[in-house]
C-alpha cells in the first residue's frame, strides 16, 4: 500500500501525505480552487478553524466510508482521507456560505481602506472584492476602539481586527513569554496586552506580518506610502538573531520598510527579528538579491508581466491545458 | 402516579445528607457495580438501558462510553457537565441542591465503568450554594469509604473534585468546558479530535450531563432492561423537565418519556394548565436553543396525532413543524406574551454569550440582536424579517460549536411560525409598544394554521 492518499478537489485529483489538511492539499494543486484562509497560518501551531472562510463541502468522506459530511467543514483543520472528494468553488452552497462569512467579517470592519496601510496587501480586501456585496446590509453603528500602542514600533487598531488569533499564536510560539491575548467575549473581544503593557521581545514585530488586515501596523511605515507605489526587493544580511532574509520595500532610493518574505498565500517564510525590521533601513545594511516575485493577482504586481506562469498542475495535465488554452496563449504572448 | 427514579425520595427530610440517602437505599448501585460487575458489564447495562444524553443532544450515553479510547498507560477522565445555564433549564441545579448524593453515586459508578481514577464535576460559577453542597456530600461519601483509595475494599480508587466555572454559557459546550477546566480561556476546540480520543489534558475523556450520570444509578440498581421498559420507543426512562413560564405550577418534574404534551401542561398532576385562566400561545419545549412552536403544533403533530414528550415525537416533522427535546427546559407562553420580545430576549442572551472565536457567530449574533431590538421597539422594516432569516441561515452550520445553531434556531423558528406577529410589529410600531398581538390563530386546529402559513 502506498503511503500517499488520494483526494479530489473540484475534480482535480492529487496525492498527498496522510494527515495533510484539505487546505494544504488544495495548495499543492494551486490556483483558484485553493480556499481563502484568514486565520490559518501554516507556521503557527493550533491556528485555523476560526474565520470560517475556508469552508468546503466534503461530498464523499473517503473510499471506506463514502458518506458526505453533514456540514460544511473548515478545510484548514480537516484532514484528508483516501478517496475523499471535496467541492470548493464548484459548490454553490460553499460560495453562498463563504460570502455569508465575508459579510459577517465586514459588518464591524471600518472599511477605511483609503487610509489603511494594509490596503493593497490585505487579505480581507481581496476577499471582499471576490465575495462581498456592493452595499452593506448592516445599518447599525460599528464597534469602535481606541488605538493602542504595543511598544514604540507597533500600533494596534482594533477596529480593523477580525480576531483571527494569529498574532496571539505568534506571541505565544515565536516569542519566549506570552504577553498578549484576547480580552472579553463575543463581539466585544479584543486583542490586548492589557493596559498597553509593551510587548518587549526581539521577534515581536512579526505580529505585523501575520496580521491579515490592517489591525497591527508598523509605526515606522505608517502613512509613509501606499504599498503599490513601493518596489519590493529581496535582500539579506548576516543577522545574529534571525535568518536575515527579508524583503525591502523601496520608494526611489529609500527603504521605507522591511518585512519578512512572504509566499503566495501571504505567509511568512522565515520570521525576522526587530533589528532587521525596524533599525536597518539603509541599502548599505543589506546584500541585494533580486526583485521579489509577486503574485500576478496582487495590485503590487501591476506592470510585472513576467510573472504570468501556468500553475504546475496545469503544466503536466493535458486536460487542464486544453481547458485553459485561451489563458495560456495569452501568457505565451508576453 | 407516574414512576419516579431520580426524584423518588425528594421529599424525605435531610435526603441531602449521606446517612438519610444511604438509609433510603443509596449507594446500592456502587456496591453492586464495584463488587459484582466488571466495568464492561456496567457499560453494557447502560447500553441496554437505551439512556440518551440529558444535556441536549440526546446522544446514547452507552455508545458514547464505548467510543472512549483506552490506550495503555494513559489516564482517562470522566467530567460531569453541571454548567447548566440555558435560559429555561434548571433541572440539574434542583437535583444537585436536593439529592447531591445521587450525582456522586452516579459519578462513582460511571467512573468505574470508564476506568477513570480522577473525575471532575464542573459546576457553573453562579451556583455557589450547590458547589458547597456537593463538596460537603463528597466529604461525607469519602468518610464512609465510597471515595478515595480502595473503595469498599475492591481495590478501585477514585478522587472526585468539584470545579467552579467562571459563569460562561459557552463552557457548557464540552470542549470549552475542558479548556476551562484546564485553566484556559473557555473557547470551544475545533473537532476532531473528539474528547473521547483527546480531551482533558489530551487524555481520553467522557463529558456527561448531571442527569445522565445520576440516571446510571437506577440503571445499575434495576438493570438496563428494566430501565428500557419505561418510556416510549428509543426514548427510554424518565426525564427531568424544568417547567417555567405562564403555568399554574411551574417547577421541576420527573416524567416518563412518552407523556403527551397536552397532559403535561394541563393535568393537575403536572403543570396544572396556564396561569390566570389564559390560553396557551406558544412553547419552547427544550430550553431556549430549540425552535419555538405555536400552541397548535405543540399539542398536536402536523398529522393531528397528539405530540408526546419524547425525543422522537418532539422532533417529529423536522424544523418545519417540530422542535427538540433539548435539555428539558419547558417554557410556556400565554396569549399575552410577545413573541418578538421573547425572540429578542433569547437573541440578546446568545449575543452576550458568544465566545467570539469564529466569525459567523461573533458577528451574526450581535447583528440579529440589533435587528430584533429595532423590531421590538417599533423601528423595524418589513425587509428586516427576511434579513433575520438570511442571517440565521448564514450562521447555522457554519460555526465551530453548536452555539451558532442554538442562536439561529429560535430566531428562524419564531419567524417561521409567527411571521404575522413580526409583520404586525412593523405595521403598527406605536400600537405594538403598548399592546400585544394576542393569540391570533396560533392555537387553532392545525389545518387552518398551515393554510395561513402558505
Amino acid at each position: 500500500m502506498s503511503d500517499k492518499v488520494k483526494v479530489t478537489i473540484d475534480g482535480i485529483t492529487v496525492e498527498v501525505a496522510p494527515g495533510t489538511t484539505i487546505l494544504n492539499a488544495a495548495r499543492q494543486i494551486g490556483g483558484d480552487i485553493v480556499p481563502p484562509a484568514m486565520c490559518y497560518y501554516s507556521k503557527l501551531e493550533g491556528s485555523g478553524g476560526k474565520c470560517r472562510t475556508c469552508i468546503v463541502k466534503v461530498s464523499k468522506g473517503s473510499e471506506k466510508d463514502p458518506r458526505p459530511m453533514p456540514k460544511l467543514v473548515a478545510s484548514c483543520r480537516t484532514t484528508v482521507m483516501d478517496g475523499m472528494e471535496v467541492q470548493n468553488i464548484t459548490s454553490p452552497e460553499v460560495i453562498e456560505a463563504r460570502s455569508g462569512v465575508v459579510e459577517m467579517l465586514l459588518i464591524n470592519h471600518p472599511l477605511d481602506c483609503p487610509v489603511c496601510d494594509q490596503a493593497g496587501e490585505c487579505d480581507l480586501q481581496n476577499l471582499g472584492y471576490e465575495h462581498g456585496l456592493q452595499k452593506t446590509r448592516y445599518e447599525f453603528e460599528r464597534r469602535t476602539f481606541e488605538r493602542i500602542d504595543i511598544g514604540d514600533k507597533i500600533q494596534l487598531h482594533m477596529n480593523r481586527c477580525i480576531l483571527c488569533y494569529r498574532c496571539v499564536f505568534t506571541a505565544d510560539q515565536i516569542t519566549n513569554k506570552r504577553v498578549h491575548g484576547i480580552l472579553n467575549r463575543g463581539d466585544h473581544s479584543e486583542i490586548s496586552t492589557y493596559i498597553q503593557t509593551a510587548v518587549d521581545n526581539d521577534f515581536s514585530g512579526n505580529v505585523i506580518d501575520v496580521c491579515p488586515v490592517g489591525a497591527l501596523t508598523d509605526k515606522t511605515f505608517r502613512f509613509k506610502n501606499r504599498v503599490w507605489f513601493t518596489k519590493p526587493i529581496d535582500a539579506h544580511r548576516d543577522c545574529p538573531t534571525c535568518s536575515g532574509k527579508v524583503t525591502l520595500w523601496y520608494k526611489g532610493e529609500d527603504v521605507l520598510r522591511v518585512t519578512a518574505r512572504k509566499d503566495i498565500y501571504g505567509e511568512v517564510e522565515e520570521f525576522i527579528c526587530n533589528t532587521c525590521r525596524f533599525d536597518k533601513k539603509k541599502t548599505a545594511d543589506w546584500t541585494i538579491e533580486h526583485p521579489t516575485q509577486i503574485s500576478d493577482t496582487s495590485v503590487i504586481a501591476s506592470n510585472h508581466y513576467d510573472t504570468l506562469k501556468p500553475l504546475p498542475v496545469i503544466q503536466d495535465n493535458a486536460r487542464l491545458q486544453e481547458a485553459n488554452r485561451v489563458e495560456l496563449e495569452k501568457t505565451t504572448k508576453f | 402516579m407516574a414512576r419516579k427514579l431520580l426524584l423518588e425520595h425528594i421529599n424525605v427530610p435531610d435526603i441531602h445528607t449521606f446517612d438519610v440517602y444511604r438509609q433510603k437505599g443509596g449507594y446500592r448501585a456502587v456496591e453492586k457495580a464495584l463488587k459484582t460487575l466488571t466495568p464492561d458489564e456496567v457499560v453494557e447495562e447502560v447500553k441496554k438501558s437505551g439512556l440518551r444524553g440529558r444535556g441536549g443532544a440526546g446522544f446514547p450515553t452507552g455508545m458514547k462510553w464505548s467510543f472512549l479510547a483506552k490506550p495503555e498507560g494513559v489516564a482517562r477522565y470522566l467530567v460531569c457537565n453541571a454548567d447548566e445555564s440555558e435560559p429555561g433549564t434548571f433541572k440539574d441545579r434542583y437535583l444537585m441542591t436536593h439529592i447531591p448524593h445521587a450525582l456522586i453515586e452516579g459519578m462513582i459508578v460511571s467512573s468505574f465503568a470508564l476506568g477513570a481514577h480522577t473525575s471532575y464535576i464542573y459546576v457553573r460559577g453562579e451556583m455557589m450554594p450547590q458547589i458547597r453542597i456537593l463538596e460537603k456530600a463528597i466529604a461525607e461519601a469519602k468518610n464512609a469509604g465510597f471515595l478515595g483509595k480502595n473503595i469498599l475494599g475492591t481495590g478501585y480508587d477514585l478522587e472526585l473534585y468539584v470545579q467552579p466555572g467562571g459563569g460562561a454559557y459557552i463552557c457548557g459546550e464540552e470542549t470549552a468546558l475542558l479548556e476551562s477546566l484546564e485553566g484556559k480561556r473557555g473557547n470551544p476546540r475545533i473537532k476532531p479530535p473528539f474528547p473521547a480520543i483527546a480531551g482533558l489534558y489530551g487524555c481520553p475523556t467522557v463529558v456527561n450531563n448531571v442527569e445522565s450520570i445520576a440516571a446510571t444509578v437506577p440503571i445499575i440498581n434495576d438493570g438496563g432492561d428494566e430501565y428500557a421498559k419505561i418510556g416510549i420507543g428509543r426514548s427510554t426512562g424518565t426525564k427531568l423537565i424544568s417547567a417555567s413560564g405562564n403555568l399554574v405550577r411551574p417547577g421541576v418534574y420527573e416524567i416518563e418519556l412518552g407523556l403527551p404534551v397536552e397532559e403535561f401542561i394541563y393535568s393537575d398532576e403536572w403543570c396544572g394548565g396556564i396561569a390566570n385562566g389564559k390560553r396557551l400561545k406558544a412553547t419552547v419545549a427544550g430550553g431556549s436553543s430549540v425552535p419555538v412552536l405555536p400552541a397548535n403544533l405543540t399539542l398536536k403533530l402536523a398529522n393531528g396525532d397528539p405530540r408526546l414528550m419524547s425525543y422522537e415525537s418532539l422532533s417529529e416533522g423536522g424544523f418545519a413543524t417540530g422542535t427538540m427535546m433539548g435539555s428539558g427546559g419547558f417554557i410556556a407562553f400565554d396569549e399575552d406574551q410577545c413573541i418578538v420580545r421573547n425572540t429578542w430576549n433569547f437573541s440578546r442572551f446568545y449575543h452576550h454569550e458568544s465566545c467570539g472565536q469564529c466569525s459567523p457567530c461573533r458577528e451574526g449574533t450581535g447583528w440579529m440582536e440589533k435587528v430584533l431590538h429595532r423590531l421590538e421597539y417599533g423601528h423595524g422594516k418589513m425587509s428586516d424579517i427576511d434579513l433575520l432569516v438570511d442571517v440565521s441561515k448564514k450562521i447555522e452550520g457554519n460555526t465551530i460549536c453548536p452555539l451558532g445553531d442554538a442562536a439561529a434556531w429560535p430566531v428562524a423558528s419564531a419567524i417561521r411560525h409567527f411571521r404575522d406577529e413580526f409583520e404586525w410589529h412593523v405595521k403598527e410600531p406605536v400600537k405594538s409598544l403598548n399592546t400585544n398581538y394576542g393569540l391570533a390563530n396560533y392555537a387553532e386546529p392545525i389545518a387552518k394554521a398551515v393554510s395561513t402559513e402558505n
